[in-house]
């Protein structure tokens, strides 16, 4: 059996790792020993770009660069309407899958999560020296069916066959597991980039059994972002009279330096914010008290699933052994305490939170390899499915919190005489009424044999697979005949869609590896000449004699070599420049570090040098 | 209707030793579990997925001593009940009685604006009644044992059945009148309908 590789298919970043020949599971990092690959994805007029390229445009270029597209996965327009404004490019409305607009063409969320996918296996290709063609992706354990399998969906369009869909806090108890042989109960707290998860499980004799799992799958660090920028967006309005929230180049500065902020803020008491805008350079201190303030709101609405989390497992805080954090955003210390508070016990963080879904997805691909055979995950669906009944009640079939694989049977029959086909409308969720649940999909029974009203009896049988993904088989009971299902998802792409983009992107896929590489060189080279055009009207007061002058002319050599296609040459060439503007950027720092200039310019030079 | 009782090899009665129930569903899961199934072809996974999930009903079904009397039952009884199955069912006569005071308050404050002291005195009711619920449900599984042993000595088991049903069907609708209050007050605890449904 050839490789199955695990994938942390993240809001912000994404992981590919594996488990070597030692049985041990390792991140694969790519050629610049980067683990981490942003889940940023650029359309840009020459090709697309995917991770750190993409990333480093985003306030360029906001419109065609997408991030955070797995908040839009499996979903529809009115789930997302209300954060639509903050975001800098256009999703479209739609009745079923939104679609997001770039310049003339429109993507939907597993395509561009599929740029993503496509990266990190050629990475891991390029790292191993094999083909990969089977993954195991992770998903937010609160995620439902149609996000599930947007997730499935995106893998194909990569060309992956996704053996399994797994959660990830369930992913990093095995990570746990496999290595420090945790038993008992255990609670794991995950809060990544844009999903809070929390399951509890208990851990004994190589099992692992989820016994509850709850969570929201829109509150992450993005909203923490969010969160800063409004207040720092009230803040530039009441010290420089300016209102920025309208403009998408300031709004993605904004966020970027607060994601920043609060990133230095998990380590450091206070920082200071320069912020170079088109009319004024915004200066603000920062302490932590004041981001904390902004979060709190925030992390307490993490409590609410830990305890209904705990009251669907039967237990008390005090009952659970071990504490687990997983995601980067427990490394904000307002977090940490509050989630000591709750469950009275210091939580453990060993493993890389970054890493450690990424390292429990290798570690159950090895397990479906058959390359581990001592340890079994037993997780649970997160929702109740059931189906909509007379007066839009919901009848639920499968509870919440059921282990997975599950099924439940049920009988329908027509309400007219001759009627041949009968439908069904199944949803997740925990409400009464059908209209306050998940519309997942309507199911078309078809061939129902003319009977009169009430006589045929057809067997409809719900099954959740391992994936957390809903099947549906239905069997007319007199006839023992297969009664044939047509399935229309709500929010999901239709098995023609998914095929086309299958087909579209393997036309594409062999020419992408080169034109890609020259694609990030032409991109990293823009990025750098940008860079470099700011310094020199910005800190040309700092040069010294013929400095300018040699920096212009390191551009121009640039610009030609750009102008080409020799992917080798224009990086030769954005080092050249790079060297060239060295000093000068170091100049505008210390300056900028004395507050006489803003710093935000130049020390972006000296990062992409 | 499924045996769960027969999945784990045990015979149909209400005592059954927690630990020793997970220790076999653990070992089941082992032996069935798709993750152990990945090269077979599709029939055999096809199996092992059904296997697979009659062991993780039949766990749940088990489990918990207040799940294995409703089972039970239903299961003594032939009826096709599934997990969630739909439908009120019928409360004893008495206890109708005793809550139309209740079923009263709940009208008035469905149709209209409640004052303070009114929701105090749903809350004392909710409260009381929940208190109720754990009572019923430890007189159903206190009675367990009584059952186990009909059975062993072959003995007239329907009285038996017979204060089961009516007991189950006063917990159910203990359990729809307070989550109705917990709506009626807008503080619905458990906003979970899956709840009620088990």
């Amino acid at each position: 059996m050839s490789r199955i590789v695990g994938i942390d298919l993240g809001t912000t970043n994404s992981l590919v790792a594996y488990v070597d020949a030692n049985g041990v599971p390792r991140v694969i990092p790519d050629a610049d020993g980067r683990t981490l690959l942003p889940s940023v994805v650029a359309y840009t007029p020459d090709g697309v770009l995917v991770g750190h390229p993409a990333r480093r445009q985003l306030a360029r270029h906001p419109a065609r660069t997408i991030y955070s597209v797995k908040r839009l996965m499996g979903r529809g327009y009115d789930d997302v309407r209300e954060e639509l404004p903050r975001l800098p490019f256009a999703v479209l409305p739609a009745a079923e899958v939104v679609r997001i607009r770039v310049d003339d063409r429109e993507v939907t969320p597993p395509e561009v999560s599929a740029q993503v996918l496509r990266a990190l296996k050629q990475r891991a290709e390029a790292a191993l020296g094999e083909t990969i063609e089977r993954a195991v992706i992770t998903v937010p354990a609160y995620f439902n069916d149609s996000q599930r399998q947007a997730t499935k969906d995106a893998g194909r369009i990569a060309g992956l066959d996704v053996v399994r869909i797994v959660n990830e806090p369930t992913a990093a108890s095995l990570a746990y597991g496999l290595q420090r042989r945790a038993q008992g109960l255990i609670a794991v707290y995950d809060l990544g980039g844009g999903t809070f998860d929390v399951s509890i499980l208990r851990v004994k004799d190589g099992v692992f059994e989820v016994l509850a799992t709850n969570g929201n799958t829109h509150l992450g660090g993005d909203d923490f972002d969010q969160a800063l920028v409004d207040w720092l967006l009230e803040d530039i309005r009441a010290t420089h009279d300016a209102d920025l929230s309208a403009d998408p180049e300031a709004r993605q500065e904004l966020r970027l330096a607060a994601e920043a902020a609060k990133c230095r803020l998990s380590f450091e008491a206070r920082t200071h914010l320069a912020i170079p805008f088109a009319e004024f350079t915004y200066h603000r201190d920062i302490t932590r008290e004041d981001v904390e303030a902004r979060l709190a709101p925030l992390v307490e609405r993490t409590m609410g699933p830990c305890r209904t989390a705990l009251k669907d497992a039967g237990l008390t805080p005090d009952q659970i052994d071990e504490v687990v954090l997983v995601g980067g955003s427990t490394r904000v210390p307002l977090v940490r305490r509050w989630v000591e508070e709750l469950f009275g016990k210091t939580p453990h963080s060993q493993l890389n939170p970054d890493e450690v879904v990424a390292l429990g997805a290798a570690v159950q691909a090895q397990i479906l390899a058959g390359g581990i055979t001592d340890m079994l995950l037993l997780d649970v669906t997160p929702l109740s499915l059931g189906i909509e009944t007379l007066g839009g009640i919901v009848s639920v079939l499968i509870p919440r919190n059921t282990t997975i694989p599950t099924l439940a049977k049920e009988q329908f029959t027509t309400s007219v005489d001759g009627q041949t086909v009968v439908d069904l409308h199944v949803l997740q969720g925990e409400r009464e009424l059908a209209r306050d649940n998940r519309s997942l999909a309507r199911f078309e029974l078809r061939g129902v044999d003319p009977m009169p009203a009430g006589m045929p009896k057809i067997e409809v049988t719900f099954l959740i697979d391992a994936n957390g993904i809903l099947q549906v088989r239905a069997k007319e009971l007199r006839t023992g005949k297969e009664a044939s299902i047509e399935v229309r998802p709500t929010y999901g792409l239709t098995e023609a869609e998914v095929e086309r983009m299958v087909d579209e992107s393997f036309e594409h896929a062999e020419a992408d590896v080169h034109a890609r590489l020259l694609i990030e060189a032409r991109s990293e080279a823009d990025t750098v000449a940008n860079h470099v055009e700011r310094a020199l009207t910005q800190g040309a007061q700092l040069a010294e004699p013929g400095e300018l002058e040699r920096i212009r002319a390191a551009l121009a050599v640039l610009r030609a070599a750009r102008a080409g296609d020799d992917r080798a040459l224009i990086q030769e060439r954005t080092i050249e420049l790079n060297k060239a503007t060295e000093r000068l950027a170091e100049a505008m720092m210390d300056a900028a570090l004395k507050g006489a200039l803003a710093s935000r310019r130049a020390d972006r030079i000296l990062e992409s040098s | 209707m499924d045996d769960y009782f027969a999945v784990f090899g045990l015979p149909r009665k209400l005592t059954v030793d927690g630990e020793a129930l997970r220790r076999r569903f653990y070992s089941l899961s082992r032996a069935h579990h798709p993750d152990f199934h990945q090269a077979a072809d599709d029939a055999a996974q096809a199996e092992t997925l059904a296997r697979s999930a009659l062991v993780n009903r039949a766990y749940r079904a088990l489990r918990d001593p207040m799940a294995r009397v409703e089972y039970l039952i239903a299961l003594e009884e032939g009826r096709d009940t599934r997990e969630g199955a739909d439908g009120r069912p019928k409360a004893p006569r008495d206890l109708l009685e005793e809550m139309l005071e209740v079923q009263e308050a709940l009208e008035e404050a469905r149709s209209g604006g409640m004052d303070e002291a009114a929701k105090a005195r749903l809350r004392e009711e909710r409260t009381r009644l929940a208190a109720r619920r754990e009572a019923e449900e430890a007189a159903l599984v206190a009675r367990a044992g009584e059952w186990d042993a009909a059975l062993d000595a072959g003995a007239d088991r329907r009285p038996l059945l017979a204060w089961f049903k009516e007991r189950l069907a006063a917990r159910a609708y203990l359990r729809t009148v307070i989550d109705d209050l917990g709506e009626a007050l807008g503080e619905d605890q458990d906003q979970h309908v899956s709840h009620r449904r088990h």
